[in-house]
């Protein structure tokens, strides 16, 4: 029997199909994932199956019955429950608040110690260790999630849908969300784990189904195969995960942090250095002063104690101009804040950045003609997909953005790198292509500063590890002497074994 | 992935996009306009014949149309500038006044001086002043994070009242009834294009304008560096925009600009600073901005457009007897539906779904 059937399924926004004939169907009781890159019609379908859009074409059935006129209060009404990425919860309220909110029992006032005990029992029965008279504002992103998995317990919800739930996880939280996958399984309940992370999905999941470009791939067994023919699926072709860094002897110090205080509460400060050739990578759970790291380091926030210098020059008060005038590349965490002019064209944001290098703007008139020579160059070289240079670059896609911003900050005539969570929101492809990028500085000789929340990106890419929490570095060592574990253990705030 | 659906050749196709959108807006009010002066009894055809005659009625209806046109250019571009760079600019009223009364002061003060001297003069002093008061706007913002809405209405106050208190005392004509200063010398007019109408080289001068702001932020440094603020502070900041000096100097120019629309009032047409002379531009020159979409040539066509209805107005009113305010009703709906483009998206879209079941 199916808790879920969705058969095929399409859904057109203008002349785009973001959902072609897809079929979907999941067995009552299974942990099922949907797997596939970004843009590749996730949650365009769970949005259908959820009511929130209306599909052009197919027919969901859920729990055996053929839905015609579908809502999202029919969803609820039809036992699903969905978790988004971005949790909805009130900082200020307990979790049993929390959780009734909505939906509180009685018509005049709650029963406070019945709502408790209920909300408890739920949470005790799948082992989520939660006090539910804590608030919320004092729970671990961890924690935070399973508060929203418990409310759509509470609603009466079989069917779960998690989206992308472990991307702000570190790797023992993920372990656990796993683990309450399984109890809640063991209960009965069905639960759909939208995700693009390979591993996971084999570790957990008894079927997955793969979209591809708006198109479900297959529909298979996890346990007839492997992580890589899964990802061959996701993308369409072979890949491999391969990337070779060969062994250097890093140069001179190009950037050096001295007693700089990230985070104005943190007991230490930090210290670093990043050398000529070789990558420095910042581990840890966003949140713990990697914004503030960046952003000082660039000049956006003052630097009240501590100092920052570049190729031997104290740089902590210069603005931002003259820093990058003396050699920083800068890859920022939020793409659409910090490193483009959505409406502008392509050609616009190559200025961006260039904008005070004679060679593009001699005598404060822009020289369009150098420009666009440029632009080309580089887009061609750098494999950014646009129709031409004067195409906005906000109608480009995630991976072909980040590509232009890469390409553009590249080649730039500077000593150090400062690349921020560079591959967030990027497909495979372009994923392994940016690492690839990264490395080819590396041999070029530059100084590069890692910043990011995977740590796939943080081991296949750094020479030296450290691991920020709470603003203070916990370890800084060689990335061989590091594994998995250890490092999740220092962003979670624990010392000592590792 | 929406982002992606709407991938096409960038600049052509939204300028192209934002044209259809004021088309659309104009003759949406222009049809409820319609409805509203047909419900309250009032012959359609007549009313916008009289209108239409008023406006180019005959060569000096053209050139008075053109001479109401000349204010609503400089106060529109004034807050166009603004708006690249990401600024409200509502303290136009203001700016506009201060210029009005330092270009008079400057004239009556030079009285004597060859015309070649004191007309530029006055136009410096105009546009200084214009850029002080706009200028201190973008300074308190800047350096303080004051809100620059709340300071440029305080600021309009201020002017208004400051310039009055001139013109009520110290600077009064004693011989005026009304509080004005002293009628400059005539040859410190300027020159008049049609003879017998307000139309004056101000127009030209107009066009020299918008023709400059086009290149400035089309191909200079500076313009870029402006319009990359205003399209996206952080990722400006970034790239190593100095933000404060920046924001003070888009509301500096915007203030001179904005204090042309006085100067040339004095110069071109009275001659004299006369107590509360604008009927409002600093605030039309908002509405002409928004649906000129911050476009040199938009505004150009906007403020066109806005001079056409003011001209034709009285015509419209003692021929068909329809109020003058009805233009302001109209103008009002054009506003309305331009800053409310999601309105015609979403019609778009409704029309479209249903097409789709």
């Amino acid at each position: 029997m199916y808790a879920v059937e969705m058969r095929g399924i399409t859904k057109r926004f203008g002349s785009f199909t973001a959902n072609d004939h897809i079929d979907f169907c999941v067995e009552k009781g299974e942990i099922h994932c949907l797997l596939g890159e970004n843009g590749a019609g996730k949650t365009t379908l769970m949005n259908i199956l959820f009511g929130l859009y209306h599909a052009d074409e197919g027919e969901l059935i859920i729990n055996g019955k053929s839905v015609t006129k579908h809502s999202a209060r029919n969803a609820f009404l039809c036992g699903l429950g969905m978790v988004h990425q971005h949790f909805m919860l009130v900082d200020a309220l307990s979790i049993w608040e929390n959780v009734i909110i909505g939906n509180e029992p009685g018509r005049f006032s709650i029963d406070r110690k019945e709502s408790i005990r209920q909300v408890q029992a739920i949470a005790d029965s799948y082992n989520f260790n939660l006090n539910v008279e804590e608030k919320v504002s004092e729970l671990s992103v961890g924690m935070k999630q399973r508060v929203e998995i418990l409310k759509t317990l509470y609603r009466g919800a079989e069917t779960i849908i998690l989206d992308e739930p472990t991307a702000v996880l570190t790797p023992q939280e993920v372990d656990q969300l796993l683990d309450i996958f399984r109890d809640m399984k063991k209960q009965g309940k069905t639960i759909i784990f939208i995700t693009h992370k390979l591993n996971e999905t084999k570790a957990v999941s008894d079927h997955v189904t793969v979209l591809r470009a708006g198109k479900s791939v297959h529909t298979v067994n996890t346990a007839d195969v492997t992580v890589n023919e899964l990802a061959g699926m996701m993308v369409g072709h072979e890949v491999s995960f391969e990337l070779e860094r060969v062994a250097n002897e890093p140069g001179e110090v190009v950037l050096s942090l001295q007693n700089v205080r990230l985070l104005p509460n943190a007991q230490n400060t930090v210290s670093l250095d990043v050398r000529a050739g070789e990558i420095v990578g910042i581990a840890g759970v966003e949140g713990n002063g990697q914004k503030q790291l960046e952003e000082m380091l660039l000049g956006l926030l003052k630097c009240k104690e501590g100092k920052i210098s570049l190729y031997g020059e104290e740089i902590s008060s210069w603005p931002t101009r003259k820093r990058v005038e003396k050699g920083i590349s800068y890859i920022p965490s939020d793409r659409y804040q910090r490193a483009i002019l959505p409406g502008f064209s392509i050609l616009d944001n190559y200025l961006l950045g260039n904008q005070f290098d004679e060679h593009y703007v001699p005598h404060g008139m822009i020289d369009y003609r150098v420009l666009e020579e440029r632009a080309k160059d580089l887009m061609k070289s750098y494999d950014v997909r646009a129709v031409d240079e004067k195409q906005s670059i906000g109608s480009l896609s995630g991976g072909n953005q980040q590509k232009m911003v890469l390409s553009r900050e590249a080649s730039k005539d500077a000593g150090f790198v400062l690349a921020c969570q560079p591959i967030r929101g990027l497909d495979i492809g372009a994923i392994q292509y940016i690492r690839e990028i990264l490395l080819k500085l590396r041999r070029q000789g530059k100084a590069i500063l890692l910043i990011s929340a995977e740590l796939t990106d943080i081991f296949q890419l750094s020479d030296r590890i450290a691991v920020l929490y709470k603003g203070e570095l916990m370890d800084m060592r060689k990335n061989e002497e590091f594994t998995t574990q250890s490092i999740g253990l220092l962003m979670a705030g624990q010392k000592g074994e590792a | 992935m929406s982002r992606e659906k709407k991938a096409g050749s960038g600049r052509w196709a939204s300028g192209l996009q934002n044209i259809w959108l004021s088309v659309v807006a104009i003759l949406l009010s222009l049809v409820i306009t319609s409805v509203i002066m047909a419900a309250s009894g009032n012959n359609l055809a007549e009313a916008y014949s009289a209108l239409f005659k008023g406006a180019f009625g005959s060569r000096n209806a053209i050139a008075n149309t053109l001479a109401k046109t000349v204010p609503l250019i400089f106060v529109g571009m004034a807050c166009a500038f603004s708006n690249k760079g990401g600024i409200f600019n509502i303290g136009c009223e203001g700016q506009l006044y201060s210029g009005a009364l330092a270009a008079a002061v400057a004239a009556i003060f030079l009285q004597g001086a060859p015309r070649i001297l004191v007309i530029p003069a006055a136009f410096v002093a105009g546009m200084a002043a214009g850029m002080l008061v706009g200028g201190l706007n973008g300074f308190l913002k800047a350096k303080l994070q004051i809100n620059e809405v709340l300071v440029a209405i305080m600021l309009n106050y201020i002017m208004r009242y400051l310039t009055s208190y001139f013109v009520h005392g110290p600077l009064k004509d004693p011989e005026a009834s009304v509080a004005q200063t002293v009628a400059m010398d005539d040859s410190y007019m300027l020159t008049k294009l049609v003879p017998k109408t307000q139309l004056t080289t101000a127009l030209l001068l107009a066009l020299v304008i918008a023709v400059l702001m086009y290149f400035f932020f089309m191909k200079t440094r500076t313009g870029f560096n402006i319009r990359a603020v205003g399209e996206n502070r952080l990722a400006a900041q970034a790239s190593g925009i100095a933000m404060s000096s920046t924001i003070v100097l888009t509301m500096a120019v915007s203030g001179a600009l904005a204090a042309l629309t006085g100067v040339t009032e004095v110069l071109g047409k009275t001659g004299k600073f006369v107590d509360g002379f604008s009927p409002g531009y600093g605030f039309t020159g908002i509405a002409v901005a928004v649906l000129g979409r911050n476009n040199p040539a938009g505004v150009l066509l906007s403020a066109l457009l806005f001079g056409i209805m003011e001209s034709g107005a009285m015509k419209m009113s003692y021929v068909a007897g329809v109020s003058t305010s009805m233009i302001k009703v109209m103008q009002g709906l054009v506003i309305l539906f331009v800053a409310t483009p999601n309105l015609v998206s979403f019609l778009k879209r409704r029309k479209g779904e249903k097409k789709g079941e």
